[in-house]
């Protein structure tokens, strides 16, 4: 049977109840993340927040970080925001790298 | 099963105290924790940290580690007769292919034994989040890759131990760099009517000998020749799906980009990034008597000078 694959970028989107799930965080938590600007929210629907699934990875980074560095939610939110930036910056490397010759 | 030297792995000495073991492992999962560090190894170094740790935090845990003994890290052993009976809970303990890790995970949490774990609780399965490499041609086409994980497993006897999990996994064509997919249900079983773990893929593109990718783009080197970029040519260029004419104005200079539309990687619900091709001046590196004339007859005739730019602003 084939497996299903879901790709987590920025087309396919999730909710916060699914967030809660897969990340490990709990729903206070994640919301502190949200209020914080760690974690961003694609649209807001009602009361409801709707995510670009790509959050999934950085929410379950921040559950790794919370359990395996002890990081407070303080502490989580400093060190997502740093991580965003280094991903930003390696891929706008990435970008140039691509640009130049290879000779 | 293989001791492992948790006193080792956080570089404090077996008599420190537990403000003292949780001191070495801050100062060392800082250090090595594989989202923070890009050094070769840091994750399994990290992964020796975190499992010594999880042990010698819980007073409960490291005494029955300590009650082990110390060993040389590596050495194959077999706990003492007893120490099932005092520390798991009082239940007969098998440890015929139980991992070391396996021992003390969810000691203390299933009352040592498992009795607890397994009843009624409903447990996820475990999730595994596994990087992996792939080559361009692969995020072009799609692959499928045959993963070798394990994990702890309950058998029916209530014994822990840890299985292989081979996994295959299809990843469909458009996997960019940094891409993750996630597999829902191909994890760990779950117990107890728990949902299976999924498992996660973090993709990163291998280096290519011409190719180099950003995104769903892709960027080629197109030598030319000095004569095809100032008269202009048609030129073959490699592509992921066959090789294609491409049109080179004349006046073309080395950096500039020609693009392909749609000649890049294939994005996922649809389309495809383009490809360019940055063209290359090149010499001949050694000129024949003919060409050496024409060179220099295209010297004496011309008048473009490149760096006129220099002189701006003087």
């Amino acid at each position: 049977m084939e497996t299903e694959v879901l790709w987590l970028d920025e087309q396919r989107v999730v909710s916060l109840p699914e967030l809660v799930e897969v990340s490990g965080l709990t729903r206070d938590e994640l919301l502190e993340l949200v209020h914080g600007g760690a974690i961003p929210v694609r649209e807001v629907q009602g009361a409801d927040y709707v995510f670009s699934a790509r959050v999934i990875s950085v929410a379950r980074t921040a559950c790794r970080l919370r359990d395996e560095l002890e990081l407070d939610m303080a502490g989580l939110g400093v060190a997502l925001r740093l991580l965003d930036r280094v991903r930003t910056l390696e891929e706008e490397i990435a970008r140039l790298r691509a640009l130049l010759p290879r000779t | 099963m293989k001791y492992s030297d948790y006193y080792a792995a956080l570089g404090v000495e077996r008599g420190a105290s537990q403000e003292e073991i949780k001191k070495a492992y801050r100062r060392l999962a800082q250090k090595h924790h594989p989202d923070v560090s890009k050094e070769p190894g840091a994750e399994e170094r990290f992964k020796q940290i975190a499992e010594a740790y999880a042990t010698l935090k819980d007073p409960e845990k490291r005494a029955a580690y300590d009650a082990l003994g110390a060993r040389p890290q590596g050495e194959e052993f077999r706990p003492p007769p007893d120490w099932a009976r005092q520390h798991a809970g009082g239940q007969s303990f098998s440890f015929d292919d139980v991992d070391f890790a396996d021992l003390f995970s969810r000691f203390g949490a299933d009352g040592g034994g498992g009795a607890r774990f397994r009843e009624n609780v409903a447990m996820p399965g475990q999730d595994f989040e596994v990087p992996v490499e792939i080559g361009i041609e692969d995020a072009y086409h799609g692959t499928t890759l045959e993963l070798q994980l394990s994990m702890p497993e309950y058998d029916a006897s209530g014994r822990l131990r840890r299985v292989p999990h081979p996994v295959k996994a299809r990843i469909p064509p458009g996997a960019v760099d940094g891409q993750r997919l996630r597999l829902p249900g191909k994890g760990g079983k779950g117990l107890n009517g728990g949902r299976a773990g999924d498992l996660y893929l973090d993709i990163t593109l291998k280096p290519h000998r011409l190719y180099r990718a950003t995104g769903h783009d892709l960027f080629v080197d197109l030598p030319l020749a000095p004569w095809e970029a100032a008269l202009g040519a048609s030129v073959e260029v490699p592509t992921l799906g066959g090789a294609v004419n491409l049109k080179v104005p004349a006046g073309t200079s080395s950096g500039q980009k020609l693009r392909l539309g749609g000649r890049g990687l294939p994005k996922p619900r649809g389309g495809a990034g383009d490809l360019y091709a940055v063209a290359q001046i090149v010499v001949p590196p050694q000129l024949s008597e003919r060409e050496r004339e024409l060179f220099t007859s295209l010297k004496e005739g011309s008048s473009f000078d490149p760096r006129l730019h220099f002189a701006e602003g003087k």
